[in-house]
């Protein structure tokens, strides 16, 4: 295999696997803090991506679109954090999955009823849609390079947010000792709102930056969010940083699968690698909760 | 012997109970094709089979305690085991559908012995991760279909007098073979093996410390489940004659999840009335509205959060101990 397969096949993995821990840094975040496993998680992604898609139709631009759609889906994320999946924290996770998988279907055909059954179409922003060569001789799309680093970006930005600020410090100890920091004074029902919401946006963002590379259409968040469960199962439930190496692990496990195994089979390498993990960690490579 | 007398006293009121329920619902179901048309009967039909496979799902949910969300996998093995065959040329049922449990139950042993070291968040995630892979591997079977799926040419075949190519025929067959495998559940359940399973799905460490292999009895309950449900696979392949990768989707997993629990888990009847409620629930919706997911959704959530002990809950009261 030539260099310049490996290295654009890397990048490639690199961007799935940011792409990945956009969606499953929230997934892991509500689990490891709120102990619910939210099916919807792709629906937000989805919503994302149309609603970025709309306006950037209305507005012409994509950045004005990226600054409404986020914090829309991080609202829409807290309103139904607040109506509905506030109830069932304290359920088994048996009827956080119906529940959710119930909201899945509203969110589908909301979106089939708003925007129509046939795929959205959204644009590359220009000003990104030129390839930047990130070796000699070695071209890469600028887009899909943007993001990997606004990816990364986030990631590292969420990194020194749970571990450095105040806000964080609180998450982290509501995460093990709920109670406790319940009775020293913090609004918990807040905190797990935003808590929520910040995951909603994340998905949010991950749709939107997903809407010009696949097509924007009902159901799109929901391959993504299987994956993201692979992700955080081979990442260790509830641990962002188990997260983060496991969505690039799969996301370059994935690519690289696609080029190197035959059809039938490299569909099925990720999960093949999350069996052998779980074979020798069943608790995932970065338990959250020792 | 007062108490235990007594305790049979009071059993056998419950049993007449359920079982007037049992026979008035065989009796329903047994009249469908004598009084309604086509349509019905094969809708009477799709019931009974997902009834099965939601009933297969129970044994390790309801009665194991083991929340497995990949249940659509199975099914999907079925039903191509059948496809499959019938491709090369093996029409008979005598083979096609034991084949059928057979590999479902292969599927189901190696899937269980992986997601079972596991549990609880764990466990869903990874049993629908399985069977995605599954959906994908048949979606990239480009001999058999692939995404588009196959279409079978006849019904299995099975000798004698009975043609299941007749649709009333293999009404009544579908019927006879959920009574059969009905009643052998429910010997499964009150026997040993059942008391096992329904203690670790209660209590797995108690029952760990107190000398069972709890991970083998799981396995092997998980691997009779999957072993049904590759049955209901057969028979749906043979009641629509077209199998195709969206039998296997983590959407029908879900959906064979909802009708347990709509029904009530950890009862036999219950999954086989959840699974009418749900289908009748779509066909009556879908009357009314293309969009009929749009008020199911909501339905679902509000029964999750106000009636968790489903048809079967509300029809017989708790027993009280």
């Amino acid at each position: 295999m030539s260099m310049q397969l490996w290295v654009v096949q890397t990048l490639n993995g690199l961007q799935l696997g940011v792409m990945l821990f956009l969606m499953s840094a929230g997934l892991t975040l509500v689990f490891g803090i709120m102990n619910l496993i939210n099916l919807a998680h792709g629906s937000l992604y989805m919503l994302g991506a149309y609603l970025a898609a709309t306006f950037q139709a209305l507005t012409g631009s994509f950045f004005i679109a990226c600054l409404l759609a986020v914090p829309l889906v991080m609202g829409i994320g807290m309103l139904m954090e607040m109506s509905i999946l506030r109830r069932l924290y304290d359920r088994d996770h048996l009827d956080q999955v119906l529940a959710t998988f119930a909201l899945i279907l509203f969110f589908n055909e909301l979106v089939r009823m708003t925007w129509g059954p046939q795929a959205y179409f959204m644009a590359i922003p220009e000003s990104l849609s030129g390839t930047v060569e990130i070796l000699p001789g070695i071209p890469y799309p600028a887009y899909r390079l943007t993001i990997v680093l606004a990816g990364s970006g986030v990631a590292v930005g969420l990194y020194l947010f749970i571990g450095r600020t105040r806000l964080g410090m609180i998450i982290r100890a509501g995460a093990t000792h709920r109670e406790m920091v319940g009775a020293l004074g913090v609004n918990i029902k807040l905190l797990y709102t935003f808590v929520f919401g910040m995951g909603a946006a994340m998905a949010g963002f991950a749709g939107m930056m997903a809407g010009p590379i696949l097509s924007v259409e009902t159901g799109m968040g929901e391959p993504i969010m299987i994956l993201a469960f692979v992700v955080i199962v081979i990442g260790g439930i509830g641990s962002v940083r188990g997260a983060f190496a496991a969505a690039v692990l799969v996301g370059v496990a994935d690519t690289f699968g696609r080029i190197l195994l035959p059809p039938a089979l490299s569909s099925m390498a990720i999960y093949i690698l999350m069996a052998g993990v779980l074979c020798f960690r069943p608790q995932g490579l970065f338990p959250a909760h020792g | 012997m007062g108490k235990p007398a007594d305790r049979r006293d009071r059993a056998g009121i419950h049993f007449t109970r359920i079982h007037l329920l049992y026979l008035a619902a065989g009796i329903g179901f047994f009249l469908i094709p004598l009084a309604a048309d086509a349509f019905y009967t094969r809708l009477a039909g799709r019931i009974l089979i997902y009834g099965l496979c939601a009933l297969s799902l129970d044994l390790i949910l309801g009665y194991g305690g083991m929340v497995s969300f990949g249940h659509a996998a199975f099914l999907g093995i079925g039903a191509y085991t059948v496809g499959i065959l019938s491709n090369h040329g093996v029409e008979s049922a005598w083979i096609a559908w034991p084949a059928a449990m057979a590999c479902a139950g292969v599927t189901a042993l190696v899937i269980g012995a992986v997601s079972l070291r596991t549990s609880g968040a764990y466990f869903i995630m990874i049993t629908l991760a399985f069977s995605q892979m599954l959906y994908y591997f048949f979606a990239g079977l480009a001999d058999y279909g692939g995404d588009d799926g196959m279409a079978l040419w006849s019904r299995n075949s099975i000798g004698g007098p009975v043609d299941p190519g007749n649709p009333t025929q293999f009404y009544y067959l579908v019927l006879l073979l959920l009574a059969i495998v009905f009643y052998l559940c429910r010997r499964l359940v009150h026997s040993r093996f059942g008391m096992v399973i329904q203690g670790a799905g209660e209590n797995e460490r108690r029952m760990r410390a107190i000398g069972f292999p709890t991970y083998r009895y799981r396995l092997v309950c998980f691997m009779i489940s999957g072993a049904v449900a590759g049955l209901s696979g057969a028979l749906i392949s043979n009641q629509t004659l077209y199998i195709s990768p969206a039998l296997m989707h983590w959407s029908r997993s879900g959906e064979i999840l909802v009708m347990v629990i709509l029904g009530g888990m950890g009862s036999l009847a219950g999954p086989v009335m959840g699974a009418a409620g749900l289908l009748l629930t779509e066909e009556v919706l879908s009357e009314y509205t293309e969009h009929w997911m749009i008020i199911l959704g909501p339905l679902l959530i509000l029964m999750v959060l106000f009636a968790r002990g489903g048809i079967y809950g509300l029809l017989s009261p708790r027993r009280e101990s």
